[in-house]
């Protein structure tokens, strides 16, 4: 059985449709990158399923438990938005560190308010997490003390601890100068290599094609062709795949 | 007549009486105006459209009419208009109206403050504590206040140092601070009559208090300089 899945679903914004029906499933383990032009909806997606937009159709399950269904047409309360967004955990482009505590608080902070544990345990856990990030040593810093790769890996560090099933990523170095993206990939890379279940929106072309078990297109709002990297990057089929990966290549 | 060394302890009594009365208004002031404007801020961007309604119109009201008359609807409305005096005509009463007229007043105020603050914190902020499974509550409490704090800190001082000042008005309903104290040496009190240097030498109280005060808002905003939003 798949770990994530999602069926048709479509989400509007006033008259403008940005998602017209999407399906997909992930299993444990892999990792999948969404590519697309800007606008095509793959950050609204991303939204929809960490819940800080509601579908306005569709199902979405994760692990068998159905955490929405569009059918049952209930306004989801509070709670059980909170509860299904640990599902999932949230890498922003633009990192959204909290500035005003240090590089341990910001991983300790969730944890010890939703009470997953003393705090030492907790602290125990932010030490090992931050290590696996290659930041042990930046612990008492404040984010602005950081550069943009450093508070990026913060970032994803901040999302691990709260053991996520499925961790999405937004651009994950759109906001990064060039020269600082290859550590922030290079943790991405890692989690891989240790099976964390992920979905990566990314506008890296060479990443995703090394990273990924599997290539979603979307364009307008659709997915327009999904498959295994290879084919996706080697043999596209569609013609607007075709289109997008010639000018990416030649930017 | 009185020489002037005379005069001096008798003055300064008098005037260190009305500026207790003056600090012990600004103080209740604060205390009362500065969580009245957060409930009322949050009023006005509520979403339920009768309430943001209500705070809107409340704001535009005290906002757009002299605090003057405020302290003069508030006094004598009641009494005068309902026949139900309900602040009594001792001093205490007297207090108890100015604190009311001056704590909506600037509960008004700080509330159009404390809006800009909070939207001025980033969105990815409060979606960065949902998406950990925060409640609102403690989004707002654990990321959003300490963040709005340290964008309101000037604006909130401008204005507090303006309520130092505008706590004299409210002699208008004949509350005994320190400028009604130095005004009273004019018309006549205790044996000194004619004399306009005590109600001159109110600004003194005025002007140190105020420096301490700027002293202290200065403190605030260097210690919340160690994080940058």
């Amino acid at each position: 059985m798949a770990l994530l899945e999602v069926k048709n679903i479509c989400k509007s914004f006033g008259k403008t449709e940005v998602l017209k029906g999407i399906d997909f499933s992930i299993e444990k383990g892999e990792a999948l990158s969404i590519i697309g032009s800007s606008g095509s909806g793959k950050t609204t997606l991303l939204r929809c399923l960490n819940f800080l937009e509601t579908s306005d159709s569709g199902t979405i399950t994760v692990d068998g438990e159905i955490l929405f269904d569009g059918a049952e047409n209930i306004k989801l309360s509070d709670d059980k938005i909170r509860k299904n967004r640990l599902n999932f955990g949230l890498v922003f482009q633009n990192f959204n560190l909290f500035p005003q505590y240090t590089v341990l608080k910001n991983l300790t902070l969730a944890p010890t308010l939703l009470k997953k544990g003393d705090s030492a345990t907790i602290e125990a856990k932010a030490k090992e997490i931050i290590k696996k990030v290659g930041l042990e040593d930046k612990v008492d810093f404040y984010p602005c003390q950081l550069s943009g790769g450093q508070q990026q890996r913060v970032a994803i560090a901040r999302a691990l601890m709260l053991s996520p099933k499925i961790l999405c990523f937004d651009e994950p170095t759109s906001a990064l100068d060039p020269e600082l993206t290859g550590e922030v990939l290079r943790v991405i890379r890692e989690l891989k290599d240790e099976n964390t279940t992920m979905i990566i929106v990314t506008h890296e072309m060479n990443f995703a094609k090394n990273v990924s078990d599997k290539v979603i297109f979307m364009a307008d709002g659709v997915i327009e062709e999904m498959g295994p990297p290879e084919q996706i990057f080697d043999n596209p089929q569609s013609k607007r795949l075709q289109e997008f990966l010639y000018s990416s290549l030649n930017k | 007549m009185l020489s002037f060394s005379e005069q001096l302890p008798i003055v300064f009594n008098s005037l260190n009486v009305g500026f207790l009365q003056t600090l012990k208004l600004f103080l209740v002031t604060l205390a009362g105006s500065i969580p009245l404007g957060l409930i009322i801020s949050f009023g006005s961007m509520s979403r339920f459209k009768p309430i943001s309604a209500f705070s809107k119109t409340l704001v535009w009201v005290v906002r757009g009419t002299p605090l003057m008359i405020q302290l003069l609807i508030v006094y004598y409305f009641p009494g005068l208009v309902l026949h139900n005096p309900i602040w009594g005509g001792d001093e205490s009463g007297r207090f108890f109206a100015a604190a009311v007229a001056f704590i909506l007043n600037y509960a008004c105020y700080f509330s159009e403050i404390y809006r800009g603050g909070i939207q001025g914190v980033p969105l990815g902020q409060q979606e960065a504590g949902q998406v950990l499974g925060l409640s609102k509550t403690q989004i707002f409490f654990k990321i959003t206040l300490l963040q709005m704090i340290k964008r309101i800190v000037p604006p909130m001082s401008n204005e507090i140092i303006t309520l130092v000042k505008d706590t004299s008005l409210a002699r208008i309903i004949a509350l005994q601070e320190i400028i009604w104290a130095g005004q009273s040496f004019m018309k006549g009190s205790q044996g000194i009559s004619g004399q306009i240097w005590p109600l001159f030498f109110t600004g003194v109280y005025y002007l140190v208090f105020s420096g301490i005060l700027t002293v202290l808002f200065n403190k605030v905003e260097k210690k919340l300089d160690y994080f940058k939003t």
